[in-house]
């Protein structure tokens, strides 16, 4: 860990702010569904956790970090485009009423 | 190419799709895509962790993978947008335990290997573990809470936050004691039982109604908790995702609560309900004045503008799709019907907007409070279908009221109001709405469904 990981964290957090702010209320549902499959980036340690041979009990939590990471990704995109797919409009949007 | 070098490009990617993913939320014509995006950035994130040198053997990953896709089928697929709530409690749940089981492994492995941990890294993993195992079983008690096998009312006992307090007090003795010593692993896995049991604590006392605040704080804790992991392992996309999870959970956690008209330390320590202190106004001597199917259906009819309030009665009834028959028909005579929604109308942050969307409910119809409360002056009738607290005007006017201060939707103010409710049951507040005795208010009594189906039927026929 260094210096710089907090800059990129709180620079993130930053940018994360400033668009979340922006998602209108109408897809707040949509919204935690879609941090939630993101969150499932958590592969990215469980993967090397399972995959490193490190050591058994690594191996294991390592497995079942995987399973449970990979489910929000699935899960969470495929539930997110669900919901999304529903919103319509009534009128184009070009052509106020 | 150097393997090292593909994985950091590929988190680059990553780290910049599921920003751009995010930004498509903003306008519901390009969300969609968006999350395309996103979820090709994951792909190159898996990819880019695939071919790192440290993986060695692809086994256990394929179990993992495979699993896991058959478990997020389901949960993306069946799960019905009523139960979306639960849902997606239950899956804070499991990204919480990911980043958690990830940190243990890191400490454990570190631990054995015998090369030392340094403060900054330990403290990154303590911090990981900490937040994620309270996360899991804190996620696991909300996802029961709204699945209705655990009780939804708050689970209260005396001396409760005193308790929780020497908890909190303890793990965060133990949180230094294991970053001064990371040899500690007594500390370090006591830690994590105790992390767990505050997690179970602190969202039992909570009721049933305050759950989306606790959902949108969970989102938070699970989004720290990974960037926390980000840090310990040194990766940055982890910390970027992490972070804007942790920044998303936070603005819906205060968005709630601000519609609810409770601080933070009040959902957590308050236990909503138990003790309506000064005395609100009471109903005595005040009337009701209930009204036809046959009469409301003639004032559906003959109304130029209506606004729909839709509470979560309505879900509860299932009443989405006759709502939207019923708006149908208005406006096939001419009327104009929009729908106000309440950010707590449902059971989770923007919950109504998708049950109605699912009813195909336009969601240019959609407004949220602030874009239509100045409007009910001008509107013809109010139609409230199982709302209660949201449209009681005691929130403006009644300084006594529990709920004073609370944004509501100014439903008293239209021409004339039809209140669809099932009886005169108080609100999950237990207090009285003077809306229901008010001067241009009608009730109509019944289930919700059951009365739309009536409407639907007068309307038609008229």
């Amino acid at each position: 860990m260094s210096f710089s990981d907090l800059y990129v964290f709180v620079l993130a957090a930053f940018v994360g702010y400033q668009i979340i702010t922006r998602v209108p209320a109408l897809l707040h549902t949509p919204l935690m569904a879609a941090t939630n499959a993101i969150s499932g980036i958590s592969l990215v340690g469980s993967l090397v956790a399972a995959g490193s041979d490190r050591n058994t009990l690594s191996t294991v939590l390592g497995v079942i970090a995987v399973t449970a990471a990979m489910a929000n990704v699935v899960g969470g995109f495929l539930i997110t485009d669900r919901m999304l797919s529903m919103f319509k409009r009534a009128t184009p949007v070009n052509k106020p009423n | 190419m150097n393997r090292e070098v593909v994985s950091q490009l590929a988190y680059l990617a990553a780290s910049i799709l599921f920003i751009f993913g995010l930004r498509g939320l903003t306008k519901p014509d390009k969300a969609r895509r968006g999350m395309m995006l996103a979820a090709i950035g994951m792909l190159i994130a898996i990819i880019g962790t695939l071919v790192k040198a440290e993986i060695i053997s692809y086994g256990w990953i394929l179990v993992g993978l495979v699993l896991g896709s058959l478990i997020g089928y389901p949960l993306g697929v069946w799960v019905p947008m009523t139960a979306m709530p639960q849902r997606i409690a239950f899956s804070h749940m499991f990204g919480a335990l990911a980043a958690t089981l990830v940190g243990v492994s890191e400490y454990y492995t570190d631990l054995t290997a015998g090369h030392g941990i340094g403060v900054a890294k330990m403290s990154a993993l303590a911090f990981e573990v900490l937040f994620g195992a309270l996360t899991v079983t804190g996620s696991f008690v909300a996802f029961g809470k709204l699945a209705e096998f655990l009780p939804g009312r708050p689970v209260t006992y005396r001396g409760q936050n005193a308790v929780n307090l020497v908890l909190a007090a303890i793990a965060v003795v133990l949180f230094v004691v294991v970053v001064l010593n990371p040899e500690a692993s007594v500390a370090f896995y006591a830690m994590l039982v105790l992390a767990t049991v505050i997690g179970l604590f602190l969202v039992l006392p909570i009721g049933g109604a305050d759950m989306p605040v606790v959902i949108s704080l969970m989102n938070s804790y699970a989004g720290l908790a990974a960037s926390a992991t980000g840090f310990a392992i040194g990766n940055d996309v982890l910390i970027i995702a992490g972070a804007l999870d942790g920044a998303s959970g936070f603005i819906l956690s205060i968005v709630m609560s601000k519609a609810m008209n409770r601080s933070f330390s009040n959902i957590l320590f308050g236990a909503f309900g138990s003790a309506p202190s000064v005395a609100a106004r009471s109903a005595e001597g005040l009337t009701v004045a209930s009204i036809t199917a046959e009469d409301a259906a003639l004032q559906l009819a003959y109304a130029h503008s209506v606004i729909v309030i839709p509470g979560y009665g309505l879900a509860v009834a299932q009443a989405q799709h006759q709502i939207r028959e019923l708006a149908d028909l208005i406006e096939k005579n001419g009327g104009e019907v929009r729908y106000a929604i309440h950010p707590v109308a449902g059971r989770m942050p923007g919950h109504m907007n998708v049950l109605l969307a699912e009813a195909n409910v336009p969601y240019d119809r959609l407004y949220e409070m602030e874009e239509i409360n100045s409007r009910f002056e001008e509107t013809d009738l109010a139609l409230v279908i199982g709302a209660n607290d949201v449209v009681n005007p005691a929130a403006r006017n009644d300084p006594g009221s529990p709920i004073y201060g609370m944004p509501i939707l100014n439903a008293d103010r239209a021409r004339r109001v039809i209140v669809l409710k099932r009886g005169m049951s108080p609100g999950f507040a237990g207090i009285e709405n003077e809306l229901f005795y008010a001067e241009n208010t009608s009730m109509l009594f019944g289930d919700a469904k059951a009365s739309l189906q009536k409407l639907i039927a007068e309307v038609k026929a008229s």
